[in-house]
């Protein structure tokens, strides 16, 4: 019960009431949320510091320039050569699924918000692209060796293709709801100008939220990167790099790194680990370009 | 039935020395006259008038969907006065305000029955581009709202896109700024983001950017709602001087605001339908300013200005 405090209470009384509401049992409640936040946090660091730790303690003993750009050794066992033409895989392959899912996307969710609002039409896409998002990658994998490789054969083109279903859905995703967040008085602000829907999407809606849709891309390009399943029997192998995205196999870090720490002879593995190095420091210098990307929006909104 | 209106609507506007003449011998008793054709105004005068109303409205009914939100509105906006909408929450101002530059339109299932006519021209009719009369008719909403660009590119973007040449914006900009009496304050900091303004500068920002496109007519709702007195002390003397230029709708809460800055007001209240519960807006009393607020004919009117409702 509060006691009633009246003109008469000394200062004593009401500093004593007032301290005795910050009651112990509630400081010992925060104290124990507290740590178990801190401790929570430090668990979900220890798998991740030991990743990062370990991948780095293995691979960048092997990185250098040199690994980065010579060809693979022909015969797995050998110690010589380096990743040369699996960096140039990824970095073809994901640019094509890139190109391939930016575009589709990016117009997929601008279709979802802008015009397709509840219709059915939009309705069933995004319930298709929510599926596609929960699509296991090797499925898709499958999917694309059945209606693409054993049609036309292996190739960087193919693998890309498998890459660009898995970044479909989550750019659809991440875009739309950037779009969401672009309050609705800038787009009636637009149109009581006499501006009409597409020019308003072009000039008002998507500027303000670009940097929002640029991160979200980055983090979806990161991600397919090191996807390996949707790869395995879509690429093939090679050992000098192919730059014909269409026909001939390929090779990509994740693959790469697949087939070599399979393997039993420790130079392989060890190449296996300096790929897994240099992926991880792939997918890190992406995030890092999309956070800057999202903190300088972030910036530019709040003036 | 519309033009008699129309002649009768523009009496006051030839009042000599620009104020408005108050009108004695109206007769609210008059049978012919429904509770929509509020403008009773003067027989006398039949001479033709300076300038023709910028708009006429004839038995407006707005739906969302099957849902009536405003029935029978006519009035008609004179040119270079600023018209006042005023009544309680809910009475179907704003959806009034929107007709006029074809906003409803974006509100999927908003449909609208009756005429209004934009210098005779309909303007629901099936050629009009709601675009092309947005570019005539501005708006300055309700919140500041201004794009997250710097303040010469909000000013600038209505000119761009209607095509003007990118050597004239400097001067279109500085013009703009000026009329919206915030030149003077931003003139030096043209390129930094208008987030980072004062709600009171975004909002003559806002009236800056709808300006700037040179439109006819402005419309306001209820422009000074989120602002402290002194900005809308401003925003209010801003209105005076853009009325000898713009035609200017102004829907407000705020009574007194509607008393100290409008020509004419109309006056809405919402209908309760006892069988549905749904409210539907009706406009009661359309007359000049000084009459709504002295002399109002219908008796909801004076309850209102008053404070005994609403």
């Amino acid at each position: 019960m509060t006691l009633p405090l009246t003109p008469e209470t000394s200062d004593a009384e009401v500093r004593s009431i007032l301290e005795a509401s910050i009651a112990r049992s509630r400081s010992v409640k925060d104290r124990i949320a507290t740590v178990w936040m801190w401790g929570s946090f430090l668990v979900l660091l220890v798998p991740l510091g030991a990743v990062i730790f370990y991948v780095v303690q293995m691979g960048a003993s092997q990185f250098s320039f040199d690994f980065l750009t010579t060809d693979l050794p022909v015969v797995t066992r050998s110690a010589a050569g380096g990743i040369g033409p699996v960096v140039y895989g990824t970095l073809l392959i994901t640019g094509a699924a890139t190109l391939m899912a930016v575009p589709l996307g990016v117009l997929g969710a601008i279709y979802l918000h802008e015009y397709g609002g509840n219709r059915r039409l939009a309705v069933v896409i995004r319930f298709l692209s929510d599926v596609m998002t929960g699509v296991p990658s090797i499925v898709m994998g499958l999917f694309i060796y059945t209606i693409w490789v054993l049609v036309f054969g292996l190739s960087a083109f193919a693998g890309a293709l498998g890459l660009a279903c898995l970044m479909l859905p989550v750019i659809i995703r991440s875009t739309e709801e950037m779009l969401r967040l672009v309050p609705d008085d800038l787009r009636q602000a637009s149109y009581a100008l006499g501006n009409r829907r597409w020019r308003t999407i072009l000039t008002v809606v998507l500027p303000a939220a670009f940097g929002g849709i640029m991160s979200g891309i980055i983090l979806a390009v990161a991600r397919a990167a090191g996807e390996t399943a949707p790869l395995l029997f879509t690429i093939g192998v090679v050992t000098a790099p192919n730059p014909n995205l269409f026909s001939g196999s390929n090779t990509a870090l994740s693959t790469q790194i697949f087939a070599n720490a399979q393997s039993p002879y420790e130079n392989a593995q060890n190449r296996a680990w300096g790929a897994a190095f240099t992926l991880i420091l792939l997918v890190f210098v992406l995030t890092v370009i999309a956070r800057v990307v999202a903190g300088r929006y972030a910036r530019k909104r709040g003036g | 039935m519309a033009d008699e209106n129309y002649g009768r609507a523009l009496v006051g506007e030839i009042a000599p020395g620009g104020t408005p003449l108050s009108m004695p011998n109206e007769s609210p008793d008059d049978a012919e006259l429904g509770p929509a054709d509020m403008v009773v105004l003067d027989d006398r005068v039949a001479e033709p008038a300076p300038a023709p109303a910028v708009f006429d409205v004839d038995d407006l009914h707005v739906y969302y969907g099957g849902y009536l939100a405003v029935r029978n509105v006519t009035l008609q906006v004179a040119r270079h006065q600023i018209t006042a909408f005023i009544g309680p929450s809910g009475c179907g101002k704003t959806t009034v305000l929107r007709c006029f530059d074809r906003m409803n339109d974006l509100i999927p299932g908003c449909r609208v029955e009756g005429t209004i006519t934009y210098h005779g021209v309909d303007l629901y009719g099936d050629d009009i581009d709601p675009v092309e009369v947005r570019k005539r008719i501005g708006m300055v909403f309700q919140k500041p709202n201004p794009f997250p660009k710097s303040i010469y590119d909000n000013v600038a973007f209505g000119p761009k896109i209607s095509g003007a040449k990118k050597s004239d914006l400097d001067d279109i900009v500085e013009s703009a700024l000026t009329k919206a009496a915030l030149w003077d304050e931003v003139k030096d900091r043209l390129g930094t983001s208008a987030m980072g303004m004062s709600g009171g500068q975004q909002q003559r920002l806002c009236i800056a950017r709808a300006i700037a496109v040179q439109p006819e007519v402005v419309l306001m709702d209820e422009p000074c709602s989120a602002l402290d007195p002194i900005a809308t002390a401003r925003i209010e003397d801003l209105m005076q001087e853009l009325k000898q230029d713009y035609t200017i709708i102004i829907v407000t809460h705020n009574m007194q605001q509607a008393g100290r800055v409008s020509d004419r007001t109309a006056f809405f209240t919402a209908e309760v339908s006892p069988e549905t519960e749904q409210r539907t807006g009706v406009l009661v009393e359309f007359d000049l300013t000084e009459k709504i607020f002295s002399n109002p004919s219908d008796e909801r009117t004076e309850n209102y200005v008053t404070g005994r409702f609403g």
